[in-house]
């Protein structure tokens, strides 16, 4: 415990959490400009913390839609989250506090950021400083959108909408470099993209988790350090014989 | 939106946030099992990033986004720092859409 700050790891959250508040000073004013109080859009944004779906449920009633339309369009888009949260399960430790508090903070962002990190201690410090860093900024936006009433910097303007899902293929690439993985990320984006026409938002990406069989495929190239980490692979014949002899 | 509606909102989002390290810690998880819980997590990213960038929204509305992301993860493929990466996808964009591209 060297270091509490780890200088690197806060200039790159940095980044994502100047991106997040943009987008919430958009949020803002997109919910106000749908009929919801300032103060309703503001408890909206620190309770529920998941900008995607808030961004959901406030189009859906602008164009018409139910309260119980909205909320449960935004729920579904918030299922992911279990899986997330099994994946953020080392970062939150055992304590009850730690785990009431540090779900609050899980998004897409932060566990992305633990994903790039190798050690156990690297990965708590990526989970809690990119959820403290992007629930601070998304706040921060949310309030200045919903005061100020229109979006100041237009986040399309500022192709910001390029910049999230950027960011998570450059988190994602560490653990794509190992064939494993990488199979199953070209299995899913394709299963998400073929059902996104067909079934509502939010359920492509669990469909996406269709994909985790191909990993069980058989590698074709049992030399590479992955193939040879697993045991439940079974060991290439040729080595087995003249390890037998 | 009412204040009941984001509180069922806001509950519902949380027990769904809740339940990952509740149920992790109910089951002994060894590193193994821990090294297979990263490939659910990265099928769910990977899907997330490219329905983002090709059909938010459930359908195809920008050739200026996909090229800034094209170019991003072209950087991250690079090496470059990961600032660099979000601000040339980011930067790519904004730039094409000042020059008329959608």
């Amino acid at each position: 415990m060297k270091r509490i700050v780890d200088p690197d790891l806060a200039r790159d959250v940095s980044a994502i959490a100047a991106a997040t508040g943009l987008v919430g000073v958009s949020f803002g004013a997109i919910a106000l400009a749908a009929g919801t109080s300032p103060w309703l859009t503001v408890a909206m944004s620190m309770l529920v913390f998941a900008a995607a779906s808030q961004f959901t449920a406030v189009a859906v009633i602008a164009s018409g839609g139910s309260l119980v339309a909205a909320v449960l369009a935004g729920l579904l888009l918030n299922v992911r989250h279990i899986l997330l949260g099994l994946a953020a399960g080392e970062q939150l430790g055992r304590s009850w506090a730690g785990r009431l508090i540090g779900s609050h903070l899980l998004v897409d962002e932060s566990v992305a950021f633990t994903l790039a990190q190798s050690d156990p201690r690297r990965r708590r410090l990526a989970y809690w400083t990119t959820g403290l860093s992007l629930f601070v900024a998304w706040n921060v936006g949310v309030i200045v959108g919903a005061l100020a009433g229109r979006a100041v910097g237009d986040p399309h303007a500022l192709g910001l909408d390029a910049a999230f899902p950027a960011a998570l293929v450059a988190l994602l690439l560490p653990s794509l470099r190992q064939q494993r993985p990488r199979r199953v990320a070209l299995v899913a984006v394709v299963v998400a993209l073929a059902t996104t026409p067909l079934v509502p938002a939010g359920l492509p990406v669990l469909l996406a988790l269709l994909a985790l069989p191909a990993a069980l495929l058989p590698s074709r190239r049992p030399a590479t350090a992955e193939g040879s980490a697993d045991s439940r692979e079974p060991p290439d014949t040729s080595p087995t014989d003249r390890r037998t002899q | 939106m009412t204040l009941v509606a984001i509180l069922l909102f806001a509950g519902g989002t949380y027990a769904l946030r809740l339940a990952g390290p509740v149920l992790y810690n109910r089951i002994d998880v060894s590193d193994r099992t821990r090294t297979w819980l990263t490939l659910p997590t990265v099928a769910l990213l990977a899907a997330l990033a490219a329905t983002a960038t090709l059909l938010p929204g459930g359908e195809f509305d920008s050739v200026a986004r996909v090229v800034g992301v094209a170019v991003g993860i072209v950087a991250a493929l690079r090496r470059l720092p990961f600032v660099v990466v979000v601000l040339l996808a980011a930067g790519t964009t904004a730039v094409l859409r000042q020059l008329g591209l959608t």
